[in-house]
């Protein structure tokens, strides 16, 4: 009698790592490494964000300027029409000839990454193309980095957000229950968060209302609204300073119990606003958030310390979006909307009952049949069929791999696929029992017949499979991984796996029960 | 039990005329629906946004087109049910790039007097992104036949792959006619349907041509008919058994597996039955009108065979040590 053989000692221990490492999958278990559930499955919110990095360029053009106002300030270099010019370069006239080589060697010491051009007492700054370059990559790199933070902050559980392609931003939060918390979670991810705070322009504002945007520019200025009221104001468009150098945010009450947020500066902050505040004693300085003043009060005396107080009537969960938004930083550019797909939990609850009873009816179906069929050579087929199964379960469990939607889809159809296999083999088996070999003959001949054919046929579908994989987004992803996966452990199940049983079984074959072996009428096999 | 027991093979190549005739007649037919109907493309590759509802108890479907109807900038969308009379989908060109407040914060406004609701998937897509998908499925679907064509030439011969791709543009073709008559909304799920066809449809048609080749090789008749003939009887059970089994699992995804993945079901059932037709009935007359020659191939493989017994005989005679 023949004892177990390689093969079916191999595909026990492929039987026996698919049920152990299927298990915490299939219970659900806390630990265990176990498959995801896809959005489209479990719930949640899938984005595509594009984002303006344009806008990031202009700010920082902005900000250069903010800084050569300071710079100047601070020396005492004397000069005259600081101008933003299309939102790419910053243009000043020097009113001393004898700056110009003082102002050309600190521009160069203190603005990195900036071309100086000069013409006379006039000068021009702007972005070397690398700087350019450089920006757009880091507005992009800081958007990933603080939406992943804000997300944090409020809480959920594992948000993904990553970096996609060039300029790309890939958001996807699973668990959310409603409508109301998925669209306060994507305007906590919206909130440019962008602070200001801004001189008011006393000279001209009682002409505000009457005022063109580009009259207003003309005097390097900007109207800009108040966030509950049509009030408008006229503001200096070069801000004091802005939030990157905010160094906490919280959430705090005012006397009136009302909530507010406490913001602190840092060093350098701190000493600008100081030194802002100690000399515009009896001015207005405006705080401006996105574009919106929250603010303006008057400056009754010098703040050191950067500390600052933003009140703007606000609703309790608003400061604390709010909060977290300035707290993880601003956005260098504001993203926008290219793909959202938003699937609540019910859904995906009755997702997952519909494919797995489509899963369940195709297997009991598949099964049936090729015990109908084939007698005992369908049920040997179908113990493959139970260990490709779990194998599937259990190397995208321990991949940490997702099951989407169309992943089910994969795996059902697999079930159909992988039987396949051993439809080929069997019928080629039959086929030589029918000419007259032996069962051990047939049994060798055709399983050695029917490799070649299931071997292609197998590469070609992998084939499709593979450049699915590469140009499919997201849930056919899944589609594609879990056909794959099914596919090369039908090899080792439906093929070497129930060769191996069939070694292993064949002295037990009674030649005279042909019909039920095999499913075949008796024909005096020898 | 047995039900295709081979017996003597059908003579199918001298009808293969007859077959050749319906294919192309359903192929123009399906070219035409493709050229003047043309594809009904959802928003995966259209752009908009799609909003499914469910609704406590009955869906008050006239009570949400006229909710919709009251803001203008949904012109032209529709309302439809979705699987049960409980489920309404609303769907719209529109698409907002605003991440604040989008088109499904606002239609649950609108919808706030039409009953109790909840809404449980909002999915939108970008002009750009729609037409970016469009041209990287195209991509996909040429990537996989070229990958195709170059395995099967590589494994068997080249007239087998113009053969084997023949046939599956038959299958890929008349599915999308058939996506086009049953009017089904074309989303990334029917890509992904039609490339599986494209790796499945050619799994029959390798179990028959795997066969021919065996043929060539073992049949001592002469003539290609003879030879598909017989090969083409001999592999006919396993061809429509395969095909059953996983006409059975694609079947019940069809009719159980949800909504969502009907037009996939639907699109991978059409393939499977066009491809287990086309791999008997197309697939082997095209090798035949491609002229290939069976005296020609088994002269090659006997050279073949020539050259890897002298290689051995010469690893023979190196072993002993007479070289």
């Amino acid at each position: 009698m023949k004892t177990l053989n390689f093969r079916v000692i191999l595909f026990a221990f492929a039987l026996i790592f698919g049920i152990v490492f299927s298990i915490p999958s299939l219970t659900q278990s806390e630990s265990g490494k176990k498959i995801t559930l896809g959005l489209d499955l479990q719930g949640g919110l899938h984005m595509l964000l594009g984002i303006k990095s344009e806008i990031a360029i202009e700010s920082r053009i902005k900000s250069m300027a903010a800084s050569v106002k300071y710079i100047f300030d601070d020396e005492e270099i004397i000069f005259d029409e600081l101008r933003m010019v299309d939102g790419e370069k910053i243009t000043f006239e020097l009113l001393d000839a004898d700056d110009v080589k003082k102002a050309n060697d600190l521009l160069k010491k203190e603005l990195e990454g900036t071309v100086i051009s000069k013409d006379g007492l006039k000068f021009s700054l702007m972005m070397t193309e690398e700087e350019i370059a450089r920006t757009k990559q880091n507005a992009i790199k800081q958007a990933v980095d603080t939406i992943r933070n804000r997300l944090n902050e409020f809480g959920l559980a594992e948000p993904t957000v990553a970096k996609q392609g060039e300029d790309k931003i890939l958001v996807e939060v699973p668990g959310i229950k409603t409508q109301e918390d998925e669209q306060r979670i994507r305007e906590l991810i919206a909130r440019a968060a962008h602070l200001q705070l801004m001189a008011v322009d006393e000279e001209r504002i009682a002409r505000v209302n009457t005022m063109s945007a580009e009259e207003a520019r003309s005097y390097g200025d900007v109207i800009l609204q108040d966030v509950k009221t049509p009030e408008k104001y006229l503001l200096r468009a070069i801000p004091v300073l802005d939030g990157s150098m905010l160094t906490d945010a919280k959430v705090g009450f005012d006397e009136g119990n009302q909530p507010v947020i406490n913001f602190t500066l840092n060093g350098q902050g701190a000493k600008i606003f100081g030194d802002f505040t100690g000399k515009y004693v009896g001015k207005r300085m405006a705080v401006v958030l996105d574009n919106k003043v929250y603010s303006a009060p008057n400056i009754n005396e010098r703040i050191g310390g950067g500390r600052v107080q933003i009140s703007g009537h606000f609703e309790l969960s608003e400061a604390h979006d709010l909060a977290i938004a300035l707290r993880s930083g601003a956005l260098l550019a504001p993203v926008y909307v290219m793909e959202k797909r938003s699937v609540g939990p019910s859904l995906g609850a009755d997702s997952i009952k519909s494919s797995s009873l489509a899963l369940a009816l195709g297997f009991i179906l598949v099964i049936i049949f090729m015990f109908i069929y084939y007698g005992m050579a369908g049920v040997i087929a179908n113990v493959a069929l139970i260990g490709n199964l779990f194998l599937i379960l259990a190397i995208m469990s321990l991949f940490g791999a997702t099951l989407t939607l169309p992943g089910m889809a994969g795996i059902v159809l697999t079930v159909g696929m992988a039987v396949d296999a051993n439809v080929i083999i069997n019928e080629r088996i039959r086929e030589l029992l029918h000419m007259g070999k032996s069962i051990g003959k047939s049994i060798e001949d055709g399983y050695d017949n029917a490799f070649t054919a299931i071997w292609d046929a197998n590469v070609t579908t992998l084939i499709a499979a593979t450049v699915l994989y590469a140009y499919g987004t997201g849930a056919i992803k899944g589609f594609a991984l879990t056909m794959s996966i099914g596919i090369l452990a039908s090899m080792l199940t439906a093929i070497v796996g129930t060769h191996g049983i069939y070694q292993w079984i064949l002295p037990k074959i009674d030649k005279k029960k042909l019909g039920f072996w095999f499913g075949i009428k008796q024909e005096g096999a020898k | 039990m047995e039900v295709f027991k081979y017996k003597k093979p059908l003579s199918l190549m001298s009808k293969s005329k007859r077959f050749g005739l319906l294919s192309v007649a359903v192929l123009i037919l399906s070219i035409g629906l493709i050229l003047s109907k043309g594809f009904n493309y959802g928003i995966d590759f259209a752009g908009g946004t799609l909003i499914q509802v469910q609704y406590e108890g009955k869906a008050p479907i006239d009570k949400v087109r006229n909710a919709i109807d009251t803001d203008k900038a949904y012109e032209g969308a529709t309302v439809t049910f979705f699987g049960g009379e409980d489920e309404v989908v609303i769907k719209t060109k529109m698409s907002s790039k605003n991440l604040g407040e989008d088109i499904g914060d606002k239609v649950r406004v609108l919808l706030k007097d039409t009953g109790k609701f909840e809404v449980r998937r909002v999915d939108m897509v970008g002009a750009k992104v729609g037409s970016e998908l469009r041209e990287q499925g195209l991509m996909a679907m040429l990537l996989a036949i070229i990958g195709i064509l170059i395995y099967v030439s590589f494994r068997f011969e080249w007239r087998f792959a113009v053969a084997s791709v023949m046939a599956l543009l038959h299958d890929v073709t008349i599915a999308m006619g058939m996506i086009v008559l049953f009017n089904i909304e074309v989303n990334l799920d029917i890509l992904a349907a039609l490339l599986t066809i494209l790796g499945y449809s050619l799994n029959d048609t390798i179990i028959v041509f795997d066969r021919i080749r065996e043929g060539i090789r073992t049949i001592k008749d002469p003539d290609l008919a003879g030879i598909i003939d017989e090969s083409v009887s001999r592999t006919l059970s396993r061809t429509t058994l395969t095909s059953l089994t996983t006409f059975f699992v694609v079947f019940t995804l069809w009719m159980f597996g949800g909504e969502i993945i009907h037009g996939f079901g639907f699109t991978l059932l059409v393939g499977i039955i066009v491809g287990t037709y086309s791999s008997i009935f197309v697939a082997s007359p095209i090798l035949m009108w491609l002229g290939f020659s069976v005296g020609g191939f088994r002269e090659k493989e006997a050279e073949k065979l020539k050259r890897e017994k002298e290689k051995e005989k010469m690893r023979a005679m190196y072993e002993k040590g007479t070289i």
